[in-house]
């Protein structure tokens, strides 16, 4: 039940994450979008759980783990970053270039 | 030997390459857990990896020997020629890279042995990719190796650049990963599963060729892969961390990371999707793209390093065309060209590192200048990279090129074939320069270049990178039947058909 409804809202919640990926310039609000890409999917699995059986919701479990991994790495880099500039604005991170 | 994989022997048998990999890898990691601070450490680190990577490779040759196969459909993991020969390829990768590290590692005063564990688990992310029968242990296999790659682009942590390489290569790797996963979950939401061949089955028995659902979930795992495998327009990252990142590092993620992502989305399109013809002509533009942009912008780099990582997104282009045709032959000549791109580019970019000091992003084109009296071996080296990357006959590159060039014209793809052909005359302009430099210009100054030196280890790579390259120009017969054979086991063989449970 409610199938189109929160796949649906999947849907949204994706499209608001890639966007904010594409138009913020924090690296943590990046990250943070990225990760609400990641919940967006994990709801499409629960969703489609009520009807393709219990696959969907393990695969959620294994997103989250891999999320959580991710963002062990992920804060560690941007702390890395820090370090070096003072700053996580990826307009002021531009040694790399051409 | 027929193995059955609904009983944990089989299993266990299937999974062996990994399992013996990942137990190295722990061993490994209590090892650097007491023993992470002298020069002496990291060489014994390396030295078990070294024989990590071998013994996994004896592993693989042992299951390949006895003709491992799957009894009835392969759940999660194939268990295949294909799998088998793409693991050699990583593991040779890895050990090519593993050589290469070993001074480097000690001239930039980098002693952290960690680095090799994270070079395992990478491994073994790779392995489990080429392997994948499953989307969901594709996209296990892929974070394990991006998120250790992630740690590796920035290994160098006083380097700011290196730093700023990881940060850029994290951000656009999970925003992929994203891309991927949604993907996933969309063609799960269309054929109830998620196992490839199972997926094949039901595309072509419930006529989902047209199904929305299918087809938005098909394309988003098209962009998240085009981002692993830095094809234009998704490839903005790849020339900056390829910059940044340590010079063996880049060699890794230029030839390792990159054959992985292509490995496993061959092994998708033509098992999952053979019959939803809508990402072949996806996959050409993406080629013709990759391969027009890689190279025109190649043409303006004086930097060697992000000239090198310019010209590997041009290679992935010639790549994406082996996998637009989707035939056996394309296969094999996809596999032929993965093992030459390999060869090569891990030959260059650890001339490269022996060049350099401190990350090597300052080494430019002119710098080589007199290189050919100097180092008369060195150049000759780098001389035969060039050429082979060019695509000069008598190199493998040239024979990988030929290959997809046929197999491009069997299936008709006549603009595929000759984009291919234009865009390698272009590539010229860009490999021949760094030649002419070494061979007919002056060193500038006395000295130029007495700071370069290839190490023993790194030395023993090149060779083995540079013998490959003159070895598989002449006599590719060998390789070849090699691939053909493997080309044949990729196909899916739809036998019987599953309903999704619950519709």
């Amino acid at each position: 039940m409610l199938l189109g409804p929160a796949l649906a809202v999947s849907a949204i919640l994706f499209t608001l994450g890639v966007a904010g990926v594409l138009l913020r310039r924090n690296a943590i609000v990046i990250f943070m979008c990225v990760e609400l890409m990641l919940n967006a999917v994990n709801l499409t699995f629960v969703a489609l759980a009520q009807q393709l059986g219990i696959s969907g919701q393990i695969f959620v479990f294994f997103v989250m783990a891999v999320a959580a991994a991710e963002a062990a790495v992920g804060l560690a880099i941007i702390l890395a970053i820090f370090r070096h500039k003072e700053t996580v604005d990826l307009r002021n991170i531009n040694l790399l270039k051409g | 030997m027929s193995l059955d994989l609904s009983i944990p022997r089989g299993l266990l048998l299937a999974l062996l390459p990994e399992l013996v990999l990942t137990g190295w890898a722990m061993i490994l990691l209590l090892f650097v857990a007491w023993r992470h601070r002298t020069t002496r450490d990291l060489r014994v680190a390396g030295g078990i990896t070294a024989v990590a990577l071998v013994t996994t490779a004896a592993t693989v040759w042992w299951l390949w020997w006895n003709q491992a196969g799957v009894a009835g459909i392969a759940q999660m993991v194939a268990v295949d020629d294909y799998r088998w020969v793409t693991d050699w390829l990583f593991l040779g990768a890895a050990g090519l890279t593993v050589l290469v590290s070993f001074e480097y590692l000690e001239r930039e005063r980098l002693l952290a042995p960690e680095y090799y564990v994270l070079l395992l688990f990478a491994v073994i992310g790779m392995m489990l990719m080429g392997g994948a029968e499953d989307l969901m242990v594709l996209f296990l296999g892929l974070e394990l190796m991006s998120i250790a790659v992630y740690v590796l682009a920035g290994f160098d942590r006083r380097n700011p650049r290196a730093a700023e390489a990881a940060l850029k290569y994290f951000l656009i790797g999970a925003f992929a990963s994203g891309f991927l996963l949604y993907g996933i979950a969309l063609i799960y939401g269309a054929t109830g599963t998620t196992n490839l061949s199972l997926v094949g089955v039901q595309v072509d028995s419930l006529r989902l060729g047209s199904d929305p659902m299918l087809l938005i979930g098909l394309g988003l795992l098209l962009v998240g892969f085009a981002f692993k495998v830095a094809a234009v327009p998704f490839h903005m990252w790849a020339p900056d961390v390829y910059d940044g990142a340590p010079t063996p590092v880049t060699a890794f993620m230029a030839t390792g990371v990159k054959a992985a992502a292509f490995a496993a989305l061959f092994r998708v399109l033509t098992e999952a999707f053979p019959q939803a013809g809508a990402w072949r002509e996806i996959v050409a533009g993406l080629a013709i793209l990759t391969m027009v942009a890689g190279n025109l912008v190649a043409l303006a780099q004086r930097s060697l390093k992000r000239m090198l990582a310019y010209s590997s997104i041009a290679h992935a282009g010639y790549l994406l065309v082996a996998v637009a045709t989707g035939t056996s032959a394309g296969t094999a000549a996809f596999l032929v060209y993965l093992v030459a791109y390999t060869l090569m580019t891990l030959g260059a970019f650890a001339l490269l590192a022996a060049k350099g000091r401190g990350g090597e992003s300052d080494v430019l084109i002119d710098d080589l200048a007199g290189l050919a009296s100097r180092r008369p071996w060195l150049a000759f080296a780098l001389a035969v990279c060039m050429l082979s990357l060019l695509g000069f006959p008598g190199t493998a590159g040239f024979i990988a090129k030929w290959y997809i060039l046929l197999a491009a014209a069997g299936v008709g793809e006549w603009l595929l074939a000759a984009i291919l052909v234009l865009t390698s005359v272009v590539s010229a302009g860009y490999y021949l320069p760094v030649i002419m430099v070494m061979y007919m210009k002056p060193e500038p100054f006395e000295q130029a270049h007495t700071g370069v030196k290839l190490g023993r280890l790194a030395g023993v790579a090149v060779a083995a990178a540079v013998a490959g390259i003159l070895y598989f120009g002449v006599r590719p017969n060998g390789l070849l039947d090699l691939a053909k054979e493997t080309g044949v086991g990729v196909k899916p063989v739809p036998t019987f058909t599953v309903e999704p449970s619950g519709r």
